[in-house]
């Protein structure tokens, strides 16, 4: 087997409020990714996925801190380098596209300035020839007439040029493993499906490993060869695309799943998983997800243990048997056929 | 519009002075020379057209004295903006302990008032042009680096800053070319507008006799000869109006020149603050 290019150990990040108390945004997340694999983080808004993609990058903001953990990227530790080797790495292999190419790219700047400066930043390439390789990345990324739209300003192309050109420049230098958070989120949907139809195209070109966090399913069940699902900062289950969305065992991935719209089933209201994702400041103990959950019983309050049901999937979740028993009937309800 | 026509009338005087006003000697050409013995003033005449000051010829002095005038803007006005511009970016950046200490001492500076401030320094560093130029740059770098650190706290949250991080660009990069560059407008108008206060400024430090040495042309000093003559003489107020009216009408047009300027600036780069 070959080693796994990126190994998330035990990470955990805090931020720190006014007052002084301790939030922790993502506690003890694991996971690992091999070369060229495509992974999904999956969790509704503030449940830390994004929190855990920058911290990969170690890209905290100031009022957070990474807490603990290992961040193991082709056998070292990115948390224990010096913040000069790990700006090398920023970029260079590991690369990054956000979810709004309007705000992501410099208004100042032309696109084909951006992606020169991030070619120059990795590669000893004269400006001259590190244009060429812009021109070149541009037309990879499917914008016409790449030479005429390097030299254009943000604001002068559309919503799904910017992302694309947000796409030439994480990708300019080759990395190992692309970060995508929530790639097509602020585009719409025609655009959206080629965005990731380039994204997969180039990944097969350029072998690269892709973290793709989103919290549409959609995508998720297009793209990814494994999900991981996160609530509150802790992930809840981990599988491959086919155990999450044929057997999930965590009543939040069934809850999610379950509150898909479908055109092929009749619904006079969507199902929707009770109450909100609580703040970080008064998680419940034990089981994060105790409050909103169907099976809630005394034992919740303590945590959850990690139970594995395959070699691929695994759970966090005291009542994982109950909720497999139940869940055939629920994803019929659904409209996802157990078949 | 009529900013920019003001400033390239004094432009002009300051590049033309040697023709417009020929030194008379090959010394000092800043030196006002003397061109009478008695002291009290003289009236305009065809031979002096703004009245004879301390001796001094005030045509000489205030054309002269628009070169003094630019050189004491730009100088304190580029070196102040750009030390403004380092602490604030330093401070908005970095943040946290760095932004506390940076931003306190910002404020000790800010609570010191101005003129006293400047007047003391310009007495214990001595007498001169240079001297002066030093002090109003000590006390007025502050308010540079209060705005641009407001800006660079503001830029700093956008994605694309987080983007060139990602990037591998390091601090100093990133402050340079991706922050600066969209907070710097607001700078450059306060700048210009400071370019004319700062005359004043020096005006009142020459007024009061600790700017420029004795002679120098500087629209100041001239109003300094007009110090014991102001309130006019035998029932006549008005008598040696001359001396004060041709500095200060130099002064009041630049500065005007300069805010006008400023406010042209602030249209162009901030179109949503246009009335």
């Amino acid at each position: 087997m070959t080693p796994n290019l990126l190994e998330v150990k035990n990470l955990k990040v805090y931020f720190y409020d006014d007052e002084g108390r301790e939030l922790k945004a993502v506690d003890g997340v694991s996971f690992s990714l091999k070369r060229g694999e495509t992974i999904a983080l999956v969790g509704e808004s503030g449940c830390g996925k994004s929190v855990t993609s920058m911290a990969l990058l170690r890209l905290v903001d100031s009022r957070g801190k990474i807490a603990g953990g290992e961040v193991v990227f082709n056998g070292q530790n990115l948390l224990l380098l010096p913040e000069s080797k790990m700006r090398e790495i920023r970029g260079k292999d590991i690369a990054m596209i956000f979810q709004e190419p309007s705000s992501a790219l410099n208004p100042v700047y032309t696109i084909g300035d951006q992606i020169v400066e991030a070619i120059m930043l990795h590669q000893k390439l004269h400006l001259r020839r590190a244009r060429e390789v812009a021109i070149e990345m541009l037309r990879l990324v499917g914008i016409p007439a790449p030479e005429k739209r390097l030299d254009e300003y943000p604001h002068e192309l559309s919503g799904g040029m910017k992302q694309r050109a947000m796409i030439a420049m994480a990708l300019s230098c080759r990395p190992q493993l692309l970060i995508a958070d929530e790639p097509t989120t602020s585009l719409d949907v025609t655009i959206q499906a080629q965005i990731l139809e380039l994204i997969r195209e180039l990944q097969e070109k350029l072998d690269m490993a892709l973290i793709l966090i989103t919290h549409d399913l959609g995508i998720v069940a297009d793209m990814a060869e494994r999900v991981i699902v996160m609530y509150a900062g802790k992930v809840v289950e981990e599988g491959n695309r086919f155990e999450i969305f044929k057997n999930p065992l965590h009543p939040y991935t069934m809850g999610l799943l379950n509150s898909i719209p479908r055109v092929d089933v009749e619904k006079k209201r969507l199902d929707t998983i009770p109450g909100v994702v609580p703040e970080p400041s008064s998680f419940p103990v034990g089981c994060r997800f105790r409050g909103r959950c169907g099976f809630e019983t005394q034992e919740c309050t303590q945590d959850p243990p990690r139970q594995s049901v395959s070699s691929t999937h695994s759970v966090f979740c005291h009542h994982w048997e109950k909720v497999k028993s139940i869940n055939p009937e629920v994803l019929k309800n659904a409209g996802i056929s157990n078949s | 519009m009529l900013g920019f026509v003001l400033l390239l009338f004094f432009l002009a005087i300051a590049l033309g002075a040697p023709y417009i006003a020929p030194p008379k000697s090959a010394r000092d050409p800043y030196m006002m020379p003397i061109v009478t013995w008695s002291a009290n003033p003289l009236p305009p005449s065809p031979e002096h057209p703004f009245g004879v000051a301390g001796k001094r010829d005030i045509f000489y002095g205030v054309i002269w004295g628009t070169r003094t005038a630019f050189r004491i803007g730009i100088v304190v006005t580029v070196a102040s903006t750009l030390i403004g511009l380092a602490v604030g970016s330093v401070a908005g950046y970095f943040g946290k302990l760095v932004d506390e200490i940076l931003m306190r001492i910002t404020d000790i500076f800010m609570a010191i008032p101005f003129l006293v401030a400047a007047m003391v320094l310009t007495t214990i560093l001595g007498a001169g042009l240079d001297k002066v130029i030093i002090a109003l740059i000590v006390f007025s770098w502050m308010y540079s680096a209060r705005l641009v650190r407001g800006n660079i706290l503001q830029v700093k949250e956008e994605q694309f800053v987080m983007a060139a991080k990602a990037l591998g660009v390091n601090d100093f990069m990133i402050i340079l070319r991706h922050v600066l560059p969209n907070s710097i407008f607001p700078v450059l108008i306060q700048a210009s507008m400071r370019m004319g206060s700062l005359v004043i400024t020096a005006a009142a430090l020459s007024f009061l006799g600790i700017g420029a040495p004795q002679g120098y042309a500087d629209w100041g000093a001239l109003l300094n000869y007009a110090r014991n003559w102001m309130l006019g003489g035998q029932g006549e107020a008005l008598r040696y109006w001359y001396m004060t009216v041709f500095p200060g009408l130099a002064m009041v047009l630049f500065v005007l020149a300069w805010n006008l300027v400023g406010d042209a600036l602030r249209d162009i780069f901030d179109p949503r603050l246009r009335m």
